[in-house]
């Protein structure tokens, strides 16, 4: 692995469902640190790129490269721990847990003791307990959640549930983040803030950033580049401002 | 101290404050001797209900065939004691041995069964736990165990071949079942029951115990994370059939002769309503909910006659809407929020605060 390699590259990746061709020959590439835009119309196949590149679906063909590691066909858990995070647009949190408990369990492989230790409480398990406990409050402290540690993650008002998910991402220490589409459902102040938010994770924690999301204001305010994606396949790929005025792309979205 | 440990510790010491008052009662002759005979038997079935909460409440997987665990505890610490009957001296070592023994070997029986079935979640897991404990009790009521002075005989027929029938002893006898030494005394319950709780509520309360819950409340999630959900599903379902093992193995020391047919579905529908009542996820809940739930026919609604049915149903749905209800939950929290409890607890906080500061003078 060199220095210089992309954060993420994608080559040639393709997904079949049947008959149906879902994601066609998709290629891009990510450098390290970059913000970078994944957009296109509603069923374009946006999700279905991020659940292959976390191993949810096993590509047709076609690979993934992590800082120059082929990790295409690994198992979700794997390919968490090589260093992609996720977050998901129909919130996935640990809903009956606590919020410290749901960054906590992100901190799953950061915690070294083993079953064993924690059942009968050797000592290990409290110097591991508590780093770990002080490691989840700052990283929720980040998000301004340091005040509902206890809280039942399923009661938690929408936007702090998708700040969660995001804290609970960031917990396993990846080098790509996923977000999948981030601001849905959120009003435009909200939308601002989120967006302060992402700026500030990346030159905080060193992540490189992907992001599905249908708010224009939110891809042309961060992206660097984008891909839009239409029915699979590539339409358009670049600089962001050059992108979102390509005809061909507002076609797409707004029809002839 | 953090809110888990502090509700663990308040379960904790309720139970051995409750089970050893009860003990001391019943030793003292103060219970009369139908109340002493169930103490056994609850706390048997407090250790079955507790650790099916831990595959159906933390885990969230549905298990239909704890009773099978419960029967490989019985029959393998039974059939152990039989054999060492006349060889290990002290008994309370040999009745050691045979609970860790029979727990273990419930505990391999578990991996053997979670391999394969914990591919499988929700209804169809449900379905081939049913049918593995329909399957163990088959297999139990069809063991005939036999020890001449040859050694041991092992069989599915009656008798196994080659016996010397002078010296035979038979040991388990098929559908007739097994007498195991009457070791179960309601100290090695107790014993018993709180060394499970306590790694129980360790267990839960650790990372191991965090990732079998994420994994419970979102599978996908939870692998996005990097937790092996397949290692953490083996590990909860192991550790409920040891205990439940170690359940059985009490249980077939407690009764003079035991019967495979006593591990039948019932039971381990009976072991999971105790758990659902009691709070999916609670311990406590579930320990309470089993007192309830088998010292009530036993002890009260025998004098209902025949309206004892009607009551144990109706207390079955109340406990249920309490539990699980959302105007339950609401009522519970109302109640536990209301003036006249606050007041208590503030009064009680007082108490404690002036005791410490009578401490420091």
């Amino acid at each position: 692995m060199s220095e210089n390699n992309p954060a993420l590259e994608v080559r040639n990746l393709s997904i079949q469902f049947g008959g149906l061709k879902a994601v066609d020959d998709l290629s891009m590439t990510i450098e390290k640190g970059a913000l970078y835009g994944l957009i296109g119309p509603n069923g374009a196949g946006k999700t279905t790129v991020f659940n292959m590149l976390t191993g949810v679906y096993k590509p047709t063909s076609g690979s993934v490269l992590l800082e120059g590691e082929n990790i295409t066909g690994r198992s979700p858990t794997e390919i968490n721990k090589a260093g992609i995070a996720r977050t998901f647009q129909n919130i996935r949190l640990f809903k009956a847990m606590s919020v410290l408990d749901n960054v906590k369990a992100g901190l799953h492989n950061e915690t070294h003791y083993t079953a064993i230790e924690g059942a009968l409480r050797l000592p290990r398990y409290f110097r591991e307990e508590k780093r770990v406990t002080e490691k989840a409050k700052e990283l929720l402290g980040v998000f301004g959640l340091e005040k509902e540690l206890d809280t039942k993650a399923q009661n938690l008002p929408y936007g702090k549930q998708r700040k969660l998910e995001i804290a609970r991402a960031l917990a396993t220490d990846p080098k790509v983040l996923l977000l999948d589409e981030p601001a849905a459902g959120m009003n435009p102040n909200e939308t601002a803030e989120l967006m302060d938010t992402i700026r500030f994770v990346r030159e905080k924690f060193d992540v490189t950033v992907l992001l599905i999301e249908h708010d224009m204001r939110l891809v042309s305010g961060i992206c660097e580049r984008v891909t839009v994606l239409n029915f699979g396949q590539e339409l358009a790929q670049g600089e962001t401002s050059a992108v979102l005025n390509d005809p061909k792309v507002i076609t797409a979205y707004l029809g002839e | 101290m953090r809110k888990t440990t502090k509700n663990n510790l308040i379960t904790f010491g309720g139970t051995t404050v409750l089970a050893v008052v009860m003990a001391v009662l019943s030793a003292a002759g103060a219970l009369n001797s139908k109340t002493s005979g169930l103490l056994i038997p609850m706390g048997i079935y407090i250790i079955l209900a507790i650790s099916l909460n831990l595959t159906v409440g933390i885990l969230g997987e549905l298990s239909l065939g704890h009773a099978g665990f419960m029967c490989i505890g019985a029959y393998v610490s039974g059939a152990f004691s039989l054999v060492f009957q006349n060889t290990i001296s002290p008994v309370w070592l040999r009745f050691s041995l045979a609970i860790i023994f029979g727990a273990v070997m419930a505990a391999v029986f578990g991996i053997l069964i979670g391999i394969p079935v914990l591919r499988l979640r929700g209804d169809y897991l449900a379905i081939v736990t049913l049918g593995f404990g329909e399957i163990m009790k088959s297999i139990a009521n069809n063991i005939y165990l036999t020890e001449d002075k040859n050694g041991l005989h092992f069989g599915f027929t009656n008798p196994p071949s080659g016996i010397d029938s002078e010296t035979k002893r038979e040991l388990l006898k098929g559908p007739i079942g097994m007498a195991a030494p009457q070791d179960t005394t309601i100290w090695a319950v107790i014993a018993v029951l709180l060394i499970c709780l306590a790694i129980l509520m360790m267990f839960i309360d650790s990372r191991s115990g965090r990732a079998c819950m994420a994994v419970r409340d979102n599978y996908i999630a939870a692998q996005s994370v990097g937790i092996n959900v397949t290692k953490y599903r083996l590990m909860a379902f192991t550790l409920s059939a040891a205990i439940a093992g170690a359940a059985g193995a009490l249980y077939s020391h407690s009764i003079s002769l035991l019967a495979a047919k006593k591990f039948d579905y019932n039971l381990s529908i009976l072991i999971l309503v105790f758990v659902v009542l009691g709070g999916l996820g609670s311990l406590r809940g579930s320990i309470i909910a089993t007192i309830i739930l088998y010292a009530l026919p036993e002890l009260f609604l025998r004098e209902a006659g025949n309206l004892r049915m009607l009551l144990y149903a109706i207390i079955l749905i109340v406990m249920m809407l309490w539990t699980n209800a959302p105007f339950g939950i609401r009522l519970r929290e109302r109640i536990l929020n209301s003036g006249f409890v606050m007041k208590l607890k503030a009064k009680f906080n007082r108490k404690k605060a002036g005791a410490g500061g009578a401490e420091n003078e």
